[in-house]
């Protein structure tokens, strides 16, 4: 018998962090305690990716979207909503606009969602990934079986030619084209490899599908290898992901219950088996050759292309690697048809696309929107505009080998193409909004950092390149720059542009060279006028005392940790330049505005 | 090597050894096991390793190393990883990675004197919507503020 109620409990790691665990609990014993065990049932979902409002629990049929839950709110959910049919005001989303709206009483109408279009994240919210019954409920795995028992792999591969779906790992390669290749290689063992390193600091759109809904990607890479005829396939994963780990390991096992995996899949001839290998943190590992030296237990150096991998990938056989959203996109094709998909998105780039999006902005989350979609209707619509008012400066796409958007671009649609014209890239889907308080230069600066860091130092372009540049903008965030500086980073740039080996050494400078053309001014300011006008470099700062505002209370001398104000009650305070840190502390603590940070 | 010789490997990765020894490209999964059983890579298991499934240490050595996830020394009972991740650094982690310094008078990779805390920075820990975050031995805290580390910490 079917139930009166469901109630969707988000078991992301999000909410998770933020006790939706205790929340279920909580919901299992009020509904225990008000005997309604036929009535309800409870069930942990992935993600609903409005991360900002966790933790977050929905009731069917009422469709009521509780957020910021507490546990201590259970009873009365359970009291007023499925007992008395109620929903609980105070406790659902409730917009903090201007538009005079009441708290939202149907999900449809939540701004964050009305502009989202789900294929990906189709079960993300809705089913409970531990549940393979769930999954096969929302027509999971018939795409399997429509591959295996109407389909030549031939066709399969058409179809997703057709559907012009292209890597979401960043590359933006059209998948059919790769298995294509994959196909017609000559060998009697081929692999399947998943993607799921997703390296980008400030991306989780991979994290969230594994841990949301974990069958789609099992169900793909079988269809992949019944297309290219590979009996084995991989996962790498990051193993800071335990979550997702734990998920995809409780999947497999039912999967190979169900006769989903193993042998002689459904009855028929193709067998096809699926294994975990965890990363173990190396941003590198992600490039597609490096991940296949680490699943084959070396060091995660990446080896020159071609060959590719389409062709010579693991221990030297053809292997497909495709990307996790690539991935969830496959079942979707096949079942609704590549003319269906191939209507969603711009001219060269089919589909939707999955954003992490973060940074300075209101409704941070997950989001995923149709290929085309408006930077502005990212930010302003669905993600309700920059956080305190503020102004926007600009958001980032494709993390450390990315760039940056200015406001200048609001309108311009986004695509592989578009982005790439604009000096950034799609990337993995890592989106950061950045407003009037961040530094451009210190931002580049960080993305630096990072590459350095994680270049694994086979090629001497990325190994010395990098730490050239990142020196160089340390130089012009301590106030040592050099207008010729500039000419520097984008000579060094370039050259790394054209002579890395991987990816990485390839598109590090990728940041600087985006930042540079966008925001010019910001650099010139901090090496002429020795000027960070977000007050990040704190090198470049200087406190002074306002005397008009100044009451003489001493708090900013007690304040400082080296002594460097002097003064007393009488006479008043001043900061002694040369003995001041800039560590900013008596800019906190006056409580009359009487220090000034220039 | 005496030390290495009578050296007993503990049943959970003798287990797992047994179980992945003839998996090609195993090693890095042996080595995460050893790190969740020991909670770093002591420099004897990485020896006895090297015997048991018969590679050179070099190359052990040259895995471990590459990968930031495997640690060479010992670790504290509770491990902080601080996220700095993009959305985490513009949101200020690098303010907690301050007051924990301030708070436990140890920087980053190191280990408070009673081995109660080690403090490390991760990339990403995929929950940049909570930014800035920080774990404990796994929990997971979000959208973190310097005034509740000390409550925090005192849990543990
Ligand atoms: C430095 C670097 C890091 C990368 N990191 C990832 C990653 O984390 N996840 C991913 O799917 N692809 C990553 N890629 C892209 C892969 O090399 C490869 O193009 C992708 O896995 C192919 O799958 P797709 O065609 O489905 O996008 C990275 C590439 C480079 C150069
Ligand atoms: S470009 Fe950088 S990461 Fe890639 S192979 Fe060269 S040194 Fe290694
Ligand atoms: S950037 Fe910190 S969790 Fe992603």
């Amino acid at each position: 018998m079917p139930y009166k109620h469901y109630i969707l409990i988000c078991s992301g790691t999000a909410c998770e962090s933020s006790r939706s665990r205790e929340i279920h609990d909580h919901f299992m014993k009020e509904i225990k305690d008000h005997q309604l065990e036929n009535d309800v049932q409870v069930v942990k979902t992935g993600c609903f990716g409005f991360c900002e409002q966790g933790p977050i629990v929905k009731v069917l049929p009422d469709n009521a979207f509780y957020v910021r839950l507490k546990p201590e709110d259970v009873r009365e959910i359970i009291e007023e909503n499925i007992i008395k049919g109620r929903m609980v005001k105070r406790l659902l989303y409730n917009p903090k606009d201007d538009k005079g709206r009441h708290p939202m009483t149907d999900v449809a109408n939540i701004d964050f969602y009305q502009k989202q279009f789900r294929i990906v994240l189709r079960n993300c919210g809705v089913i409970d990934p531990e549940k393979i019954d769930e999954y096969i409920a929302r027509d999971g795995y018939k795409a399997l079986e429509k591959v295996l028992f109407e389909m030549t792999p031939d066709q399969v591969i058409e179809e997703v030619t057709k559907s012009g779906l292209r890597g979401r790992g960043g590359a933006g390669f059209p998948t059919g084209m790769k298995w294509s290749f994959t196909k017609k290689a000559p060998s009697d063992i081929k692999y399947i490899v998943c993607n799921a390193d997703e390296g980008d600091p400030g991306a989780y759109m991979d994290r969230s599908t594994l841990e949301g809904d974990p069958h789609s990607i099992l169900e793909a890479m079988t269809i992949a290898g019944y297309a290219v005829n590979a009996n084995k396939g991989f996962i790498y994963i990051r193993a800071e992901y335990p979550l997702a780990i734990e998920r995809l390991n409780i999947a497999i096992a039912q999967a190979r219950d169900y006769g989903l995996l193993g042998e002689n899949l459904l009855g028929s001839s193709f067998s096809f088996d699926i294994e975990i290998r965890l990363g173990a943190g190396a941003f590198v590992c992600g490039e597609e050759t490096a991940l296949l030296a680490s699943l084959e237990g070396e060091r995660g150096m990446p080896r020159p292309r071609p060959p590719f991998p389409a062709v010579k990938g693991l221990w030297g056989k053809p292997t497909v690697i495709n990307n996790v959203e690539t991935w969830a996109n496959i079942p979707v094709i096949i079942l609704r048809g590549a003319a269906w998909f191939a209507k969603i998105g711009t001219e060269k780039s089919k589909g939707t696309k999955v954003f992490a999006l973060t940074g300075k902005i209101n409704n941070s989350g997950l989001i995923e929107v149709p290929m085309g979609t408006t930077l502005r209707e990212i930010i302003f619509d669905i993600g309700g505009g920059i956080k305190d008012g503020k102004q926007f400066k600009a958001a980032q796409t494709g993390g450390p080998s990315g760039g940056v958007i200015p406001a200048q671009f609001l309108d311009t649609p986004i695509d592989y193409d578009n982005l790439i014209a604009i000096g950034s890239m799609m990337g993995s889907g890592g989106m950061i909004v950045m407003d009037e308080d961040d530094c451009i230069v210190d931002i580049t600066k960080f993305y630096l950092q990072f590459s350095v860091d994680e270049s694994c130092g086979k090629c001497a372009p990325c190994r010395i390149g990098g730490y050239q540049l990142l020196h160089l903008l340390e130089k012009i965030t301590n106030g040592n720059g050099s207008m010729d500086h500039l000419d520097k980073l984008s000579r060094i740039s370039q050259a790394m542009q054209k002579a890395s080996l991987c990816g990485l050494g390839q598109t590090a400078s990728n940041p600087v060279l985006s930042t540079m053309k966008y925001f010019t001014e910001e650099y010139t300011e901090h090496i002429q006028n020795h000027k960070c006008r977000a007050h990040k470099c704190s090198h470049l700062l200087k406190f002074d005392i306002l005397i008009e505002k100044c009451i003489k209370c001493g708090l900013c001398a007690k304040a400082c940790p080296v002594g460097a104000i002097s003064g007393d009650r009488e006479k008043g305070y001043l900061i002694d330049h040369t003995k001041c840190i800039k560590c900013g502390l008596c800019f906190e603590r006056c409580k009359f505005k009487a220090i000034t940070r220039g | 090597m005496e030390t290495i010789k009578n050296l007993e490997l503990t049943p959970g990765l003798l287990d797992y050894i047994a179980q992945w020894k003839d998996k090609p490209g195993n090693l890095i999964m042996i080595l995460h096991k050893a790190q969740e059983e020991y909670g770093f890579i002591p420099r004897n298991v990485a020896f006895k390793l090297a015997e048991v499934l018969d590679v050179p240490l070099a190359k052990i050595y040259g895995v471990i190393t590459f990968y930031h996830y495997f640690k060479l020394e010992k670790r504290g009972k509770n491990i902080i990883a601080v996220c700095m991740g993009t959305a985490c650094y513009l949101k200020g982690g690098e303010d907690i990675i301050k007051e924990l310094e301030t708070i436990l008078g140890v920087g980053l990779n190191d280990m408070t004197p009673d081995g109660k805390f080690s403090v490390e920075a991760v990339r990403c820990l995929g929950c940049c919507g909570l930014a800035p975050v920080m774990s404990i031995n796994g929990t997971v805290y979000g959208k973190l503020l310097k005034s509740q580390l000390p409550e925090i910490l005192s849990k543990y």
